[in-house]
């Protein structure tokens, strides 16, 4: 999905998808050019993407891929629909925030969003916790301590929006 | 017809704005949590809600009725009559014992002292704070205070109780046995509820959440 997320952006070859993957997603696990061109050789098989321009040469380098509207429409699905709530999904919102700003979408919102589904978890699991059993008190606190870390992750991003806003469009 | 609410209302501190046309509506009995940044405007909008602080445009309703153009006497009147408050830091009088305390607003309405401390004492159980009427607040932790101060923010029947921070000075399980009894004591009662926090473990006490930021209020509606 962060391939689509990129090809979003701009048709691309294969190199400068790994390159910015790598700058922004891989944190130092580069992304293998052989799993790159496999996603590719997936996505053009589902009709997500299409080979558009072929250079003359030799070499996968050659070719830049293209967003067709199915893949865009998947793409915005996947974008705007809030992460189940979740502990340890920062990764995936991380990721979303990251292309959000890249192709000027509302990062804003969709972290609004998240932080509603998170509060609405949280309220389940308030309620859970108001019950008097001490097990399930204790599991729906274990929960809420993980859900609050995301939130406070959530808040402190919302301000810095503008500022890595800068760092990814460049 | 909303039990609380506020119309698009605008106000500065000198030259600084602090609401930019927030708007809010709370219904009868509903718990709302206010959300949002330090300096995002969230006090003073419970502030310009509860007929503290009267907002430079915009409108603030309580019950049908318009309070934003009532006079500093009949505000004050109505915030004594319908409203009750809860503080971060208890606000206790030092001076009187916790019972005393709880029974400040009917004192303040009028109410003979020996019928006032008769409708204060019931909340010591109801509270958890059985044994503790004649202590003073340098006397109580934290956590008792707070609890006496939501009896006082109840004792009343309120129509509406504002709590700004309630749980900002307690440790995390005494904040949870607060909010606990704030919103159980607040449902018996039918009482409307605004509170103002920074912690999302204590808006999820809330029946609904909204969001202040750059004075503007975001309602969070879930995808």
């Amino acid at each position: 999905m962060t391939l689509l997320g990129l090809l979003e952006r701009e048709p691309s070859h294969g190199y400068d998808l790994k390159r910015d993957y790598d700058s922004f997603f891989s944190r130092g696990k580069p992304l293998p050019f052989g799993q790159v061109y496999a996603t590719l050789g997936r996505l053009v098989r589902d009709g997500k993407i299409v080979i558009g321009e072929v250079a003359p040469g030799e070499g996968p380098e050659r070719k830049r891929y293209v967003i067709t509207d199915r893949g865009a429409t998947e793409f915005e699905s996947w974008l705007t629909e809030p992460v189940e709530a979740e502990p340890n999904l920062q990764t995936v919102l991380f990721t979303k925030v990251v292309l959000a700003l890249m192709l000027d979408r509302p990062a804003e919102e969709y972290l609004d969003t998240q932080r509603a589904k998170h509060l609405r978890r949280m309220k389940e699991l308030t309620d859970i916790r108001r019950g008097d059993n001490l097990v399930d008190t204790m599991l729906a606190d274990h929960g809420l301590f993980h859900l609050e870390a995301d939130l406070h992750w959530i808040d402190t991003t919302i301000a810095r929006l503008d500022a890595l806003r800068k760092v990814v469009k460049g | 017809m909303k039990a609380i609410e506020a119309r698009e209302v605008v106000l500065s501190f000198g030259e600084t704005p602090a609401l930019r046309g927030a708007s809010v509506a709370v219904a009868p009995g509903e718990i709302v949590a206010i959300m949002g940044p330090s300096g995002s405007g969230k006090s003073t909008l419970l502030h310009c809600l509860a007929g503290i602080l009267v907002p430079d445009a915009g409108e603030i309703h309580f019950d049908g009725r318009r309070i934003d153009t009532l006079s500093e006497t009949e505000r004050s009147i109505l915030r004594r009559d319908q409203f009750g408050f809860v503080f971060q830091f208890g606000q206790l009088v030092p001076e009187l014992t916790a019972e005393e305390n709880v029974a400040l607003p009917l004192l303040l309405s009028g109410v003979k002292r020996a019928a006032a401390l008769k409708q204060a004492r019931p909340w010591f159980e109801r509270l958890g704070l059985a044994g503790l009427e004649h202590r003073r607040s340098g006397e109580l932790s934290g956590g008792q205070a707070q609890r006496v101060a939501l009896a006082r923010g109840l004792v009343a029947r309120p129509g509406a109780l504002f709590a700004d921070e309630p749980t900002g000075a307690l440790d995390t399980l005494t904040g949870e046995q607060v909010m606990d009894l704030l919103v159980s004591s607040a449902r018996e009662q039918g009482t409307t509820v605004v509170l103002v926090t920074h912690e999302a473990r204590v808006a999820a006490y809330a029946d609904r959440q909204v969001i202040v930021r750059d004075g503007k209020v975001n309602a969070l509606v879930s995808a």
